[in-house]
């Protein structure tokens, strides 16, 4: 953990084609005695879409977790953008990051969870309009303004004022998404987005998702079961198997001939299901 | 007879005033001492968090009447500092019933679901602004139907105030009992009870307001009132 470079050195470089957008370096997650991820290398690239499949327990979901700050590494490091994420360096040397410097790195992070995770105490707006206004500084005007023209992207002009309970679950994961776009993010964390929708609710979510992938250039982790999804907007797919890479290849490739047995099983067992 | 009603009457009102205002100091410190120490038993400093433990379990777990003569006797000898009766009775009955208040706080805010704080993590929320945002606001709901139930008991508590002679409702009964044929206790007791269950219905009714205020604030649908009997098909 000392052969780094310095983080500057790391920012400096300016946007070039090898520029690393998420970069895992030989980490480590344990939960007690359960290793989730053991020395787990994967690159991620500006404005790529990357998603991730793998059988349950297979770490993906813990991979979003550690890159939005909600998990702690055991060993390894993580950048973003150049930028050490759970370290930073201190008189020469990468120490674990304090609460300061997690905010730092935070803020170009953005998330959706399974569960949606609105706040019930705001109403759909001001679920938007939070973070941009404490965080980023925002006034109320252009934050409002910023929201509307969010709401109106995923289709939810007329939710403004709806409480988070009054709407569906597609609809409360649509607001989720307008909520982590407002933040701005260079990197959005896909957690199984639709997992937790009713199946006649999640087409429109993937449709928003698959808008928001095509339109702007943020990077893209995603983890899903939606497999037709993950082929249709994916620019690679990695698959997981006891935190380790199994193979990873675009879409189109690794959905239809894997070189891996483990992958053939997976894909077979998640189709199968879906028929 | 009649009377003796209205003089027993008269005299128990004028003790309302104290009662009233020992209920609402007592109120007033107990949500500020129940916020503090509860917030500070899930504070991150070690040290922090046993000094809340220490007043919590020194307040709960010692006599109220006890603290109230050491307030109000004990502490003017050591500091030669006297209290008014009334400010001494607040005093206990806030430092007492903060204690009960820091359990309620802390429950109610470990209840608020984790997906909640990662919900603000993942918005770069401050630690200061998620919990103020975010948790507090659905926290405090939670709190309100137990802090009801220690406002109550707040209320009955200041039946001790007796004890350092603050002129509070029972105190007036007290006064008055000897002077009166034996056969009035009957409604100097009546009166003094209706009048604590008076103001006790007073503040559940205030309490009840707040939780469908909560309740909107959260988009749920408020407590009901009063449960209205099914409607049955067909007659009898």
């Amino acid at each position: 953990m000392d052969s780094h470079q310095p983080l500057s050195d790391a920012q400096a470089g300016t946007a070039t084609a090898d520029r690393e957008m998420i970069r895992f370096d030989k980490v480590v997650k344990r939960f007690g005695d359960n290793v989730v991820l053991n020395e787990l290398d994967f690159t991620v690239s500006p404005g790529e879409f990357v998603t991730l499949i793998g059988p349950s327990g297979s770490g993906k979901t813990t991979i979003l977790r550690l890159l939005m700050t909600l998990e702690k590494v055991d060993g390894g490091t993580i950048q973003v953008d150049g930028e050490y994420l759970s370290h930073m360096e201190r008189g020469g040397k990468l120490v674990p990051a304090d609460e300061k410097h997690l905010r730092k790195v935070r803020r170009h992070i953005g998330m959706v969870f399974q569960q949606f995770n609105l706040f019930p105490n705001m109403k759909v707006l001001q679920n938007i309009t939070e973070a941009p206004m404490r965080v980023l500084g925002k006034s109320r005007a252009e934050a409002e303004e910023r929201g509307r023209e969010l709401l109106e992207m995923v289709g939810l002009s007329e939710k403004v004022d709806a409480h988070p309970s009054q709407l569906s679950g597609g609809q409360q994961q649509r607001v989720a998404i307008a909520r982590a776009l407002a933040m701005e993010p260079d990197v959005l964390l896909l957690d199984e987005v639709t997992s937790a929708l009713d199946p006649e609710l999640v087409a429109g979510v993937l449709a928003v998702l698959k808008d928001i992938a095509t339109s702007t250039e943020i990077t893209f982790l995603c983890v899903t079961h939606e497999m037709q999804f993950a082929k249709d907007v994916s620019d690679r797919v990695i698959m997981f198997d006891h935190g380790q890479v199994v193979e990873e290849a675009v879409p189109e490739k690794l959905f239809t001939s894997p070189e891996h047995e483990r992958t053939r099983e997976f894909l077979h067992a998640v189709i199968d299901r879906e028929v | 007879m009649f009377d003796q009603i209205g003089l027993i009457f008269s005299t128990l009102v004028r003790g309302l005033p104290v009662t009233i205002a020992a209920t609402l100091g007592g109120i007033a410190l107990t949500v500020v001492l129940s916020f503090v120490a509860g917030l500070a038993l899930l504070a991150p400093s070690r040290t922090v968090r046993f000094l809340s433990r220490v007043y919590v379990e020194g307040f709960r777990g010692t006599s109220e009447m006890v603290q109230l003569f050491w307030i109000y006797f004990v502490l003017p000898v050591l500091v030669g500092f006297e209290l008014v009766p009334l400010f001494a009775g607040i005093l206990v009955l806030g430092l007492n019933h903060g204690a009960y208040g820091a359990e309620i706080v802390r429950g109610a805010v470990q209840s608020v679901p984790k997906a909640q704080y990662e919900g603000a993590i993942a918005l770069s929320l401050s630690p200061a602004q998620r919990m103020l945002r975010v948790i507090l606001p659905q926290a405090v709901v939670e709190m309100l139907p137990s802090f009801n139930n220690l406002f109550i008991q707040l209320l009955k508590s200041t039946a001790l105030l007796y004890f350092i002679s603050a002129e509070e409702l029972t105190e007036r009964g007290q006064l008055l009992a000897p002077s009166l044929p034996i056969a009035q206790l009957v409604p100097i007791y009546v009166i003094e009870l209706l009048f604590y269950l008076l103001l006790a219905v007073l503040i559940t009714v205030g309490m009840r307001a707040l939780e469908r205020v909560g309740a909107r604030r959260l988009g749920r649908r408020a407590p009901r009132r009063r449960s209205t009997p099914p409607v049955t098909a067909g007659g009898v």
